[in-house]
């Protein structure tokens, strides 16, 4: 409280615009009450239990930390129990399978920060894949353009429908249907094998003993978590998701913001497009990004991401498909099946949603 | 008096340190209409929701029909004779009027379907008796606001109400709707229904009803026959001011009148129209002026600011800054342009729960604060260390949720949010409402600085605050402008004579009116 | 009664529509009727006979008639305000718990899976409708589910239980009365039984005003709103679970893949039919037409041979979305 608070804030671009004079914020400590009677700081400390502290400010612990501890049970499980799990080989597999859709569920974790969710991530990663045979005659750089030019196109289809004042549910259905119907027939159907080097190491590749498709999926969270903290848009998104009233009421551009969201979504999925396509060496796509909507919206549900927005876990979307991904692994290297990892899965996310309704404190 | 349908004897109900209803006493008669008036917060709602077992009161007990009575929630009470009829009628939009009038206790053949012919035909003959003629199958949404009221109200009677509570039932009617309504009122007095009124149109009190109680506070200030009571005490009992005592300091904060002079208007509003709303309303405001609106509740205050920010839409008229009219207008281009406002609602329009102090209260100057896409941190911290110190804003920290602060410092930090974009104009629609006395000073305190230093004011705000605080009124009515009081002109007696005289129509006020 | 103060005063007139509103209500309502219509038409006059063709209209019915058991519980769920994307699954596990009860003979092979699909609903609509969940993610949950189980009882797959074929219930799956398919005429019995549910009693009236305005409306109204969710889900589930036990019959096995997606399609059927997502108001006819169009489309699109069947999905989808387009276009007027 030393530093003098004199001088228009600097970041006020043009001063001309602000003609009234002498507008400095008072050079007194504490509140400035030149005349008036009262300052604040006199009062003394009056309760406020009328004041909506309780619900906001009571974060259910399950919610906000479960992933974190049902992730911790299970690897410790995992290192006691099941032989071979500890090893590079073992654990970098699962990373990598988990890559795809751990970067379509921060694309899903910021459209439900606004309050939204997007159905068609799986059909756009199909598309991708699609395209991809297509124009990998000029080069895989350019097919790869193409392919997340097509992602961002879907994107802006889905976030103009909403933007417009349609249900994000069915907005994304649309495009759900119509974009795995899309893929396949560019693809007329057919699955192409691909043999292309820079398409393989997309999918498949190391840098310092990382599989490229970790390292992307890394990239993307820290990149999600930059522009969450950082950017101007970050705050615009939680604002929308928050409080959309007081969104528009403080001239934030509402509908801008809500279209770029299911952008870089459409984005996001395209890429993870084309890096399964990589990884399998072949573009498929009937089955390329099919259901993977559902994994990616577990994910951020149970990483502690509220389905009203206004709040993104970055970190706890990552652990939630990490989660999500360990069940299985966990259950297949115990002879048990499929079947029991998806009855699991289950269990969470409506454990994850009773947690969330505890929060909201409806 | 006639016998009592439903009396409320010392009704209390606190919720969490506020005390909203302190022993409240309500007699309710069989064939009375009784208005129920007061402003916002004087725990209007409040005591409606005893009654219709939303709320369970924290003291005293309500009779109806002469037994002590408990209701567990709406349905239970609307079995036992007490229905309400909300202002935004809480019926289902999507589905026929028929099938809306007899929702819940559906004519069923003996086969156990439902007997649509029946239901039909009953539906036209129930609505017949109150003069509407419609075709019953059509969907309740496709028809206009006096015909639903008029469902929600043949609903409730149908459903043998002895009790029907109407919650500002007229603030969405056109007048010839309105007119309706008053001789269904009729209607069902003489059917022996007691009506409970609750309305903050005076002309509408004194056509419609018998008996009167304000509420101010929590409190029963006063109740009794509304032949024996004139408009301006009526006034006066709501807004709390004994008649004869007009003072001009010492309850708020604000100090002398401001140095306006001559400038030309930074703000001119021109014949602003919304439907339901207002009715051509002007407003100027100089720089260093603080213009304040003074009214009843609905009587186009908050509308009036909103229309002049470009919250909602306008049927008509415009809206000019600093001489240059605008053919687009939204609170977008307003903030661009130097008008802010902080909105009443601060829970559902104003704060973002979730989002840290500092963040909340750049919302508005993250486009002057972004550089590349990206928040200069430094000049953001600047702009909130300044204003959390300037405006006294007591938080744990920058980073705490505004969820978790008091309504005083969410208050602030909304006003920080306006004042960090150097608005030439600032449009405050109710700045100190619920929030403590100290905050209440301070914020006070900061609207005289501000128009000293040359920023023009639009405050929608108390009567006293009003008074003293503005140095120009317009006295709103009705959605009209109903006079404009300068410098020594305002005072409390010429503001409520002002809201008192009765409606400009010449079709109002007649009967009980002395 | 006094009613004299009432006449006095000249009759309101209801506010009415403008004429285009009224209009886009009107092919809101009866758009996929329409199209289907002229969709017919369209493939009767360029294929001929084999579009018009017994064998082909019965095999469009018979698939048809799956999606309309499905669709229909869906419509349900969807005027009560809610959504169900566990159908699918349950449908697949419905088929496989008919194949494996069909060992206690055809009572096993139907009321197994009844029981099963049934609980499954119960729970859905007990965690939307008592303890309030979003459904769009209870049943996601429930989705994985019934999925799961479906693969854990044919042992991830493995284990093909068949359905003997002289089964009461095989011989009546792949039986035909008068050139017509018996799983067609049971989907259209139940069609229509739920129409006079949804049109003519109590229940179904409550349904539709449970999806007014998220069900608060028929609170205030006295109404027991989360009783009435509940049913819905439950009657969803047993529908998907019907379809899922005569598709066992039809092909006498289960197969835990059975379904993926029909979910979906269903979703699709009821709002192109003019259901309003949001809820409170639609129609079965609507789903009726709705199922319908994406079937023919979808026949019409095998029987050109140069196109590839995934252009039906480039259709249905683009249909949907410009559905609920004219939707919000209605929904904003209406707002005004």
């Amino acid at each position: 409280m030393t530093e003098p608070a004199g001088g228009t804030p600097a970041f006020h671009p043009t001063p001309a615009d602000d003609s009234a004079p002498g507008r400095s914020p008072a050079s007194a400590d504490g509140p400035v009450a030149p005349n008036g009677p009262v300052p604040a700081a006199s009062v003394p400390g009056r309760s406020h239990v009328a004041d909506p502290m309780g619900a906001a400010g009571r974060v259910s612990w399950l919610s906000d930390y479960g992933v974190y501890l049902a992730l911790g049970v299970l690897l410790s499980f995992n290192l006691v129990f099941t032989p071979n799990f500890a090893t590079v080989a073992n654990l970098r597999l699962q990373l990598v399978q988990v890559a795809p859709v751990a970067i379509v569920a921060l694309g899903m974790a910021l459209v439900i920060g606004t309050g939204g969710i997007d159905l068609s991530v799986g059909s756009t990663m199909a598309i991708a894949a699609a395209l991809l045979p297509l124009y990998l005659g000029y080069g895989p750089w350019p097919a790869i353009t193409v392919a997340v030019l097509a992602g961002a196109a879907v994107g802006l289809v889905n976030g103009g429908l909403v933007a417009y004042g349609i249900q994000p549910i069915v907005a994304t259905l649309g495009l759900l249907v119509a974009g795995r119907g899309a893929a396949l027939v560019l693809a007329d159907g057919r699955l192409v094998e691909i043999f292309d080097p820079t398409l393989a190491a997309i999918g498949g590749g190391q840098v310092l003993e990382i599989p490229l498709p970790v390292l992307t999926a890394l990239t993307v969270a820290v990149a999600a978590g930059f522009v969450l903290r950082r950017a101007a848009f970050g705050r615009k998104l939680l604002a929308v998701g928050g409080n959309r009233p007081a969104a528009l009421l403080a001239g934030l551009p509402v509908r801008r913001t809500l279209i770029t969201v299911y952008v870089i979504s459409g984005v996001l999925a395209a890429m993870a497009g084309v890096l399964t396509t990589g990884r399998q060496s072949a573009s498929d796509p009937s089955f390329t990004g099919l259901l993977i909507e559902l994994s990616a919206i577990t994910a951020v549900v149970v990483g502690g991401t509220p389905l009203a927005g206004g709040r993104v876990r970055i970190l706890g979307t990552l652990m939630g498909a990490l989660l999500m991904q360990l069940i299985i692994a966990t259950v297949i290297q115990h002879d048990l099946h499929d079947s029991t990892a998806r009855m699991i899965q289950a269990a969470i996310i409506v454990t994850a949603v009773y947690a969330q309704r505890n929060r909201n404190g409806t | 008096m006639n016998e009592p349908v439903c009396e409320a004897h010392a009704i209390s109900k606190r919720f969490g340190g506020t005390l909203a209803l302190d022993q409240v006493s309500l007699r309710l008669a069989a064939g009375e209409a009784h208005a129920l008036v007061g402003e916002n917060g004087a725990g209007k709602s409040t005591l409606i929701k005893v009654l219709t077992g939303v709320h369970r009161p924290d003291g005293g007990t309500v009779r109806h029909l002469g037994r002590p009575v408990s209701f567990s929630g709406p349905a239970d009470a609307q079995d036992a004779g007490i229905s309400s009829i909300y202002q935004e009628v809480e019926l289902a939009p999507l589905l026929s009027v028929a099938d809306n009038l007899f929702l819940g206790r559906e004519p069923i053949t003996r086969l156990g379907l439902l007997d649509r012919s029946r239901l039909r035909r009953e539906a036209t003959e129930v609505l017949a008796r109150y003069g509407v003629t419609v075709d019953v199958r059509r969907p309740l949404g496709e028809l206009g606001l006096g015909i639903r009221q008029m469902v929600a109200i043949a609903r409730a009677v149908s459903a043998r109400a002895r009790l029907v509570i109407m919650d500002e039932p007229t603030s969405s009617l056109a007048p010839r709707e309105a007119d309706r309504l008053a001789d269904v009122i009729e209607v069902l007095r003489e059917q022996g229904i007691a009506i409970l009124y609750v309305t903050h149109k005076l002309d509408e009190v004194f056509r419609v009803c018998q008996r009167v109680s304000v509420l101010r506070d929590g409190r029963l200030i006063h109740t009794g026959l509304l032949r024996e009571t004139s408009r301006i005490g009526l006034v006066a009992a709501m807004l709390g001011r004994p008649v004869a005592e007009v003072r001009r300091h010492g309850v708020t904060s604000f100090g002398e009148a401001h140095e306006v002079g001559r400038a030309a208007p930074v703000l001119r509003a021109e014949s602003l129209v919304r439907e339901h709303a207002l009715h051509g309303v002007s407003i100027e405001v100089r720089p260093g002026e603080v213009v304040g609106l003074a009214g009843l509740l609905g009587s186009g205050r908050s509308e009036t600011a909103r229309a002049v920010f470009g919250a909602d839409p306008l049927d008509a008229g415009s809206v000019e800054v600093a001489g240059r009219a605008r053919r687009r207008w939204n609170p977008a281009i307003a903030i661009r342009s130097g008008v802010c406002m902080v909105p009443e609602d601060r829970k559902a329009e104003g704060v973002v729960p979730g989002l840290s102090v500092r963040d909340n209260i750049t919302l508005a100057a993250l486009p002057r604060l972004t550089r590349g896409g990206l928040v200069s941190r430094r000049a953001r911290d600047r702009v909130v260390d300044a204003f959390v110190r300037r405006l006294g804003i007591k938080a744990s920290s920058p980073d705490q949720k505004v969820g978790e602060l008091s309504g005083g410092n969410q208050q602030k930090v909304l006003l920080a949010r306006m004042l960090c974009l150097h608005p030439k104009v600032l449009i405050l629609d109710e700045p100190t409402r619920g929030i403590d006395i100290g905050a209440k000073a301070e914020i006070q305190a900061l609207i005289d600085e501000l128009a000293q230093e040359g920023l023009g004011v639009l405050l929608v705000a108390e009567l006293e605050e009003i008074v003293e605080g503005a140095d120009t009124v317009v006295v709103l009515r009705d959605g009209t402008a109903a006079g404009v009081l300068r410098g020594a002109e305002i005072g409390e007696r010429r503001i409520m004579e002002l809201i008192a005289a009765a409606g400009s129509d010449g079709s109002v006020g007649g009967r009980f009116d002395d | 009664m006094t009613t004299g103060q009432a006449e006095r005063a000249a009759p309101l007139s209801p506010a009415t529509g403008t004429g285009r509103t009224r209009l886009a209500a009107l092919a809101q309502r009866h758009g996929a009727a329409l199209v289907l219509v002229l969709v017919v038409l369209l493939g009767s006059l360029t294929f001929g006979s084999s579009f018009t063709g017994a064998g082909n209209l019965g095999a469009i019915a018979l698939d048809a008639s799956y999606l309309l058991l499905v669709a229909t519980g869906m419509t349900f769920v969807i005027l009560s305000g809610g959504i169900d994307l566990s159908v699918g699954s349950v449908l697949a596990l419905s088929g496989v718990l008919a194949a494996y009860g069909s060992r206690w003979g055809t009572a096993g092979a139907v009321l197994l899976p009844l029981a099963v699909c049934g609980l499954i609903g119960l729970v859905n609509g007990l965690l939307i409708g008592r303890a309030r969940l979003a459904p769009f993610v209870v049943t996601l949950a429930t989705l994985l589910f019934a999925r799961g189980l479906a693969f854990a009882v044919t042992q991830e797959g493995n284990q093909v239980y068949i359905i003997p074929a002289d089964l009461a219930l095989t011989r009546i799956g792949q039986a035909n009365v008068l050139g017509v398919g018996v799983p067609v005429l049971i989907a259209l019995a139940v069609f229509v039984a739920a129409g006079v549910v949804l049109n003519r009693t109590r229940f179904g009236l409550r349904v539709f005003a449970a999806g007014n305005g998220d069900g608060h409306a028929a609170e205030l109204m006295g109404l027991p709103v989360a009783r009435i969710r509940v049913r819905v889900y439950v009657l969803s589930s047993l529908l998907a679970g019907l379809a899922g036990v005569l598709i066992a019959a039809q092909t006498t096995s289960g197969l835990p893949t059975l379904g993926e997606g029909r979910e979906l399609e269903a979703i699709a059927a009821v709002v192109i039919g003019g259901t309003l997502l949001t809820g409170g108001a639609g129609s079965l006819g609507g789903t009726l037409a709705g199922v319908l169009l994406l079937k023919v489309i979808q026949n019409l699109i095998n029987q050109v041979g140069t196109l590839s069947s995934a252009y039906q999905q480039v259709v249905s989808g683009t249909f949907l979305v410009l559905v609920v387009l004219v939707q919000a276009t209605l929904a904003r007027r209406r707002r005004q």
